[in-house]
Parts: C-alpha cells; structure tokens; sequence
C-alpha cells in the first residue's frame, strides 16, 4: 500500500505500513525538505540510536516517520577550508577524522555499533535522555564556530549552532553543519563514568581563534551552550556564570559545576591561554 | 520489504519500522540476536548487515531493506563450528551464553575486518558495547585473540541429542 505517498512519480517511497502509521523515505535532499514540511507531526529519524530505544519502551509511537538514510545528507566534504558535515554522517566517520577536536569527542559516544550508525545531526538535536544529558557533539561545534544550516517552517536557514540549539528547532531539519577548519590550539575535556555507553558528567570544548577564543560545553543539560564569560574573562571559575547544570541519573548538578571549574581550568591550560 | 538471511531470501511483511530483531525472531524465527536490554547497550542482538556489525534493536527493518543478513547461525553448525565459536568452546568464553551470539557476531565481524591476528586493545574496542554478566570478560578477550590467530582446537565431544530426544532444529541455518 502507497497511501502515504505525498509526491508523484518515484519522487518518494512512502509506505503505510498498516498501522496508520507511515515511513517517508525521501531520495534527495530537497524530497527530504518537501515531505518535511513545517516539521508538523514528523519524527525525524536519521540514525535510530535515541528513537528505536523510546519505540521499544513505548514512549514513542510515531505516526508520520521521515527516513533520511536514502536523502544524500550523509556526505562530509572539504571545500578549501570548510568543511561541511551532512546531518546524516555517522558518528564513525568524525571518530576516525581528521579533526582532532571532533575525534576526540566523538570516540566518547557509545560503542562500535552504535557510533556507526549515530548520525552527527541527531547528535546535536537529540534531547535529553531518561536519566541523562546527550549532544556532546555541541560542546565540539561550539568551539569551532560551526554554522547549522537548516529547513523546514520559516524556509532556509544557517546559524551559529548555539543559536541554532538555543532557538526554537520544533519545525527545523537540520541538513548540514559546516565549520571552517581550526588553525589555532585547542583542548577538548571530557568526564564520565566508565561504561562504554556512559553519558557524559561535563564536557567542555575551547578553540583559539586568532586573539579570541571559543568554549563551549555540553553534557550539562538538555543542549550544549557557548561560555561567554570565560570567553572574555579566561577564569576558569565564571564558567559557573555560563551554564546551569542539571541534576540527572549520572551526577548531580553541584558535582557538574564543581567539575566544570576544574575542567575549564585544565582546557584554558592547555590552550595556554589561563 | 526484502532480507536474505544468512543466505537464503525472504519476503518481510513486518511494519517498516519493526526493529530487525523482531523481524528475525518473530516473522523469521531466527532466534539467536537475544531481546536483551532493547536499548542498544547491551550487544546482544547484533547480527551483521552486509558484513558490518550493527544493533538489530536499533535498526528498524526498512532501513535494511535489501541487505544479506548474517546471525550467529549462519557463521557455524554444530559439527563444524566457525573458528570464533570453537575458540569461545576451548576457552570456555561462555556461560549462560545469553550474550555470546553478539559477541562471537562482532567478533567475527573484528577478525574479518584486520584481517589476521588482533591484539587486546582491538578486542576491548570492538567488544565495548557487549556485556557478559556470568563469564566475565578475560576468557572472551582470550577467545577472540585465540581465534584471530588461528590458535583453535577443533571441537569434537559437543553433546548430541540423547536417545529419545528430539534434534534441536536450529531455523536460520543454512541449509
């Protein structure tokens, strides 16, 4: 049964699978856009890490499903010095990257099987988890000067990925996020349990752009932010000013904010910037 | 929706977003990748997808449409085991054997992919997301190293069925 299918031709595969619910499997990025829509009653599914889990459980019972696996979002390309990620590339692929900072932080997420199949999109728009903080890719983003660039209610779009995280994304589908290629110092600081798939205490990021730099942090609450504070100030203790952790499954927010002097203190360190 | 299972080809009618576990133990009743924590933690339901290890909890069956798929059934049988499976009997890297079908999957999966002998560290990575609450992990690693270094001792004395018992049918298997 086609009854789902919205555009004409071979433009879509969409399938009812019975269950008044339907699967939208877009082969092109703009089909992807199209049947996206204004984002209204769609459960974007890139890799299935966080969705399939909350199927299981019975949390989620979607009713209009948007495959991206076959829509060409999945391609990282350097075009001088930018490089631009597809919302769809695994996890795996910055793993095992060129980018220091990103690897760096993307060997932390899950294990093996799921790192090749966790999409760096989902990453970033994936909310918190039952018990725990997800997105630790923002922390990375953030320090880069990463741009989002995204579709959907509103048209076209490309922000900073903190604003992108800050705003309203009900309604956005992210296709791509694209940083210039880092020429200064930079540190990545990490902390978690040590379990293969531990989600993170705190994260926090910071790259030397020129005279300035960029920190951001994530693993702290339910999307990463950008320090502002440390920015300027290059104490490690206002970190404390940027962010306000959360209490969850996997520390406390008064372990989170003691942890984040100390792991901003050893990132500003080691850029030589304290 | 189409799979060949460890070699032979199957018409799926499962819902598109059925995870594959599913489509292999209840529409196909291949029953090796283990319903364990269903999360994606736990490593005991991954089967490989053309070759690659991946979670059949958190992979819903349209995703694979097309694929082959390879479940432990289609790695070795009873009278000749594959060398990762021999290597978990010599070794005793098994108890329960609830996690061992994922296990000995990306194990396989590991062995294939360095293409000889692997050492601990590659074991620990590519292990890291299965557990084993009874064995403990030092005799998997054991096995996994053994096995990828052809160190393996055929196995003959595996326990046949008893007289009046039935033969266990293993579905899945190649025929």
């Amino acid at each position: 049964m086609l009854s789902g299918r919205r555009l004409t031709g071979r433009a879509a595969q969409a399938i009812n699978s019975g269950m008044a619910a339907e699967a939208l499997i877009p082969n092109s990025v703009a089909e992807a856009v199209e049947l996206f829509g204004d984002g209204q009653g769609v459960t974007v599914f890139a890799g299935g890490t966080t969705l399939m889990p909350e199927i299981a459980a019975g949390r989620l019972k979607p009713v209009r499903t948007l495959l991206l696996h076959r829509s060409g979002l999945d391609e990282l390309r350097v075009d001088g010095d930018v490089v631009r990620i597809g919302a769809t590339v695994p996890v795996a692929v910055l793993a095992d990257g060129d980018d220091g900072l990103l690897a760096r932080f993307a060997r932390e997420i899950g294990d093996l099987e799921v790192r090749a199949v966790a999409t760096v999109g989902g990453n970033l728009c994936a909310s918190a988890g039952v018990g725990a903080q997800r997105g630790d890719l923002g922390a990375p983003l953030i320090a880069l000067g990463a741009r989002v660039r995204s579709d959907g209610k509103g048209g076209a779009r490309t922000e900073p990925v903190e604003d992108f995280l800050a705003g309203d994304r009900s309604g956005r589908l992210v296709l791509e996020i694209e940083y210039d290629k880092p020429s200064g110092a930079w540190s990545a600081q990490t902390l978690r349990r040590r379990h293969a798939h531990s989600y993170s205490v705190a994260n926090v990021a910071i790259c030397v752009d020129g005279d300035g730099l960029r920190v951001g942090v994530s693993g702290i609450g339910s999307s990463a932010v950008r320090a502002r504070t440390v920015e300027q100030s290059r104490n490690a203790e206002d970190i404390v000013k940027d962010v306000d952790p959360v209490d969850d499954a996997v520390a406390s927010a008064a372990y989170r904010a003691k942890m984040l002097v100390v792991l901003t203190r050893r990132a500003l360190d080691e850029v030589g910037k304290a | 929706m189409r799979l060949t299972v460890n070699g032979r080809e199957h018409e799926i009618t499962s819902a598109p977003l059925t995870a594959l576990l599913h489509v292999l133990r209840d529409e196909l009743e291949i029953t090796s990748p283990k319903a364990g924590c269903q999360q994606g933690g736990c490593g005991t339901c991954t089967v490989l997808v053309d070759g690659e290890p991946r979670r059949s909890c958190l992979t819903p069956v349209v995703i694979v449409d097309g694929a082959a798929i390879t479940t432990l059934e289609g790695l070795g049988e009873a009278e000749e085991l594959s060398p990762v499976q021999a290597a978990f009997h010599n070794k005793y890297a098994a108890q329960c054997g609830f996690c061992t079908p994922g296990m000995v999957v990306a194990a396989t999966a590991l062995i294939e992919r360095k293409g000889g002998a692997v050492d601990r560290d590659d074991v620990l990575e590519a292990l890291g997301g299965h557990y084993c609450r009874c064995t403990g992990y030092v005799k998997i690693v054991d096995a996994v190293m053994a096995a990828s270094r052809g160190d393996v001792e055929p196995v003959a004395d595996l326990p046949s069925p008893g007289e009046g018992e039935p033969d266990v049918l293993v579905k899945g298997s190649p025929a």
